[in-house]
């Protein structure tokens, strides 16, 4: 390390010399500087599962355009849209299809845990809006109260959902009514819920009675190939005379989706300040450790300045150290943010997991804020005057 | 150029303070400082002794009258100049002032490195050489925690020479040394010095170093009252 620091900077490498020197002070100044990357791995790693968890659903379905209500900020949120805009929209020469897409919470009591599914339901005669590797199955939701059901969801335990064929459906009782699961697919648990159903829309309209098949929550249509979907859009705006409606590509339905749930929603907005508390947090941790160091060594920099040393030897100084500090606190912090990460993931079947993206983001701005706070305790060697010496 | 003095001081005056606070330190101080010459500024306390020497330093700004130190008059030269000057003088302190993080050897190569483009090996080779010639050969690698009070006065002139400056400038070197040790760092100074043609300015009130210099000047109450020549 002295080596290496020598040969960047063409000098002694006094910054980690001074900072080993007090090798206690140093050892907090590492933990300080790895525990805020380890704050803002674990909320970062919150929030990207949470982006995870929002985005997934989408993944269920393949549409252009998507129209909701004004209230809809998500997929399982707000009002519903009346299915006549379906068929207005269909009227445009460039639509090729529609689907009405209903969404719902199914509670299933599983004795010492209840499982909340989201449930799309759907019409299964329209494959062209189901993700490929769903297709295949889809034909088994023509048969009333049939499911095909998450294999991943929270609560249900694996070898249970591995046994789950045609041949050997599982039978569960869900809002008053037998379902019969035929098949799986891969979802997983979210924030919002456990896991995912797909039935078809009958199948979801006995099982919420009080829903109509004239009003699903959303509206996907699909266009004709090579059509130009903004254009789409545009005139699908001019055609719907209700302007409280959101029509939107299907991309930005997703994409509006995430950032409701990262501004606007508590979790959201909380795993945000997370992040900014720890880059703070590591912030002041190493402003402090460095303006103290140059507190104590204000005679031996006084004395370099008198040798005739300029300010950008101590500014070099000091950033040495910010690199040091930077460098040799988030190993240890990535190794224990890995670890915390994989173990929160285990526990609460979240997709939590440690990045190359998060590891490069979180090292950047550790050095880069390490930096900073070094090039704000320099403005303290103002003080240092050599005239004060003799 | 080797007749010039490497310091001349003409008409210096300097006050501290300002407003009713405003207290002349110095009064029409003069002095010249022929190449090689090894002189001690004597005087009470308060004469202002330390004044003068920050002032050629270049750790002060001269406010009036002028200083010229190898040849560049210092009054109302520029930040970069004086730092630049600063770099070929060898500055020793009451106190030794050495890195408590560096070793004997590390803290006399920073007398080296302030000069740019000095490779490593040749900067290692040239601060241990002159730790040789303070005899602490074998101290190369102390911490100055190691060392003693006497020792680290010695590594602070290695490093003040290390650099063949043309200039020493010493505030009290010996005050906080025992009598053997003060008079081994002022034979010290007085013999390299003479091997490399260095000129010294220390400042002193220690008698015992009276009888090696070769001019004493003395202050009091910021005025040159003798200048006694030895040569
Ligand atoms: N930074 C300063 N601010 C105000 N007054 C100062 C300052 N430095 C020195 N003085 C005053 O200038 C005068 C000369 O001080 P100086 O330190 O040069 O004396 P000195 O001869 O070095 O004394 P000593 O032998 O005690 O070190 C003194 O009256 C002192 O109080
Ligand atoms: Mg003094």
């Amino acid at each position: 390390m002295s080596r290496l620091l020598q040969r960047l900077f063409g000098r002694l490498p006094i910054g980690w010399l001074q900072l080993t020197h007090k090798r206690g002070r140093f050892a907090a100044a590492l933990a300080g500087v790895a525990f805020a990357n380890v704050l803002v791995f674990v909320q970062l790693g919150l929030m990207n599962s949470m982006a995870a968890a929002t985005l997934k659903p989408y993944g269920f379905f393949q549409a252009d355009i998507m129209i909701s209500a004004g209230d809809a900020n998500a997929l399982a949120e707000g009002g519903n849209v009346a299915r006549q805009w379906m068929l207005q929209a269909l009227a445009d020469p460039e639509v090729a299809e529609g689907l009405s897409l209903f969404v719902g919470t199914v509670p299933w009591d599983r004795g010492e845990t209840d499982i909340a599914l989201t449930t799309f339901g759907i019409d299964p005669g329209r494959p062209g809006f189901i993700a490929p590797g769903l297709t295949e199955d889809l034909h088994l939701l023509s048969v009333q109260d049939a499911a095909i059901l998450d294999r991943l969801a929270r609560g249900l335990p694996p070898d249970e959902a591995a046994a789950i064929r045609p041949q050997t459906p599982l039978r569960f009782e869900a809002q008053d009514r037998t379902l019969t699961a035929l098949a799986t697919f891969a979802g997983g648990g979210g924030f919002g819920g456990d896991g995912f159903m797909l039935v078809s829309d009958q199948t979801f309209l006995s099982l919420f009675p009080s829903r109509s098949s004239a009003a699903p929550d959303h509206i996907l249509l699909r266009l004709r190939p090579g059509a130009d979907v903004p254009a789409a859009i545009a005139r699908l705006r001019g055609l719907v005379s209700d302007q409280s409606l959101r029509i939107r590509s299907y991309g930005d339905a997703a994409a509006e989706d995430l950032r409701y749930q990262q501004t606007q929603r508590p979790t959201g907005v909380i795993f945000g300040f997370g992040v900014l508390i720890g880059v703070l947090v590591g912030l002041v941790i190493v402003y402090q450790v460095l303006s103290a160091d140059v507190a104590d060594h204000m005679r031996e920099y006084a004395t370099f300045k008198a040798m005739g040393y300029g300010p950008r030897f101590f500014l070099g100084i000091v950033l040495e150290e910010a690199l040091v500090l930077g460098l040799l606190g988030f190993l240890p912090g990535l190794a224990i943010g890995t670890a915390i990460l994989t173990l929160m993931g285990k526990v609460t079947t979240l997709p939590l997991t440690m990045t190359p993206g998060m590891a490069v983001t979180v090292f950047l701005g550790t050095v880069g804020f390490s930096a900073l706070s070094g090039i704000i305790a320099t403005r303290r060697l103002a003080a240092a005057d050599p005239a004060d010496l003799f | 150029m080797t007749q010039d003095p490497i310091v001349d001081i003409r008409g210096l005056n300097h006050w501290f303070g300002s407003g009713d606070a405003r207290k002349q330190a110095l009064f029409d101080v003069e002095m010249t400082l022929p190449r090689g010459s090894f002189t001690v500024l004597m005087g009470p306390s308060g004469s202002g002794k330390t004044t003068v020497l920050t002032l050629v330093g270049c750790l002060r700004g001269v406010q009036d009258g002028s200083v010229r130190l190898m040849g560049q008059e210092l009054r109302g030269a520029d930040a970069e100049t004086l730092t630049g000057l600063r770099q070929r003088l060898g500055f020793i302190f009451q106190a030794h002032n050495l890195h408590e993080s560096l070793t004997a050897i590390q803290n006399v190569v920073m007398g080296v490195q302030v000069r740019p483009g000095v490779p490593d090996a040749l900067a290692r080779q040239a601060a241990a050489r002159a730790l040789g010639l303070v005899g602490l050969a074998d101290r190369l690698d102390y911490l100055p925690a190691n060392l003693s009070g006497g020792q680290k006065q010695r590594v602070a002139v290695a490093r003040a020479l290390v650099g063949n400056p043309a200039l020493v400038l010493a505030d009290e070197p010996t005050a906080a040394l025992d009598k053997d040790s003060a008079a081994d760092v002022v034979d010290l100074l007085k013999r390299l010095g003479a091997e490399r043609g260095t000129t010294t300015l220390l400042v002193t009130h220690d008698n015992r170093i009276l009888d090696r210099a070769d001019r004493i000047l003395t202050l009091e109450d910021g005025r040159i009252v003798s200048v006694e020549d030895r040569t």
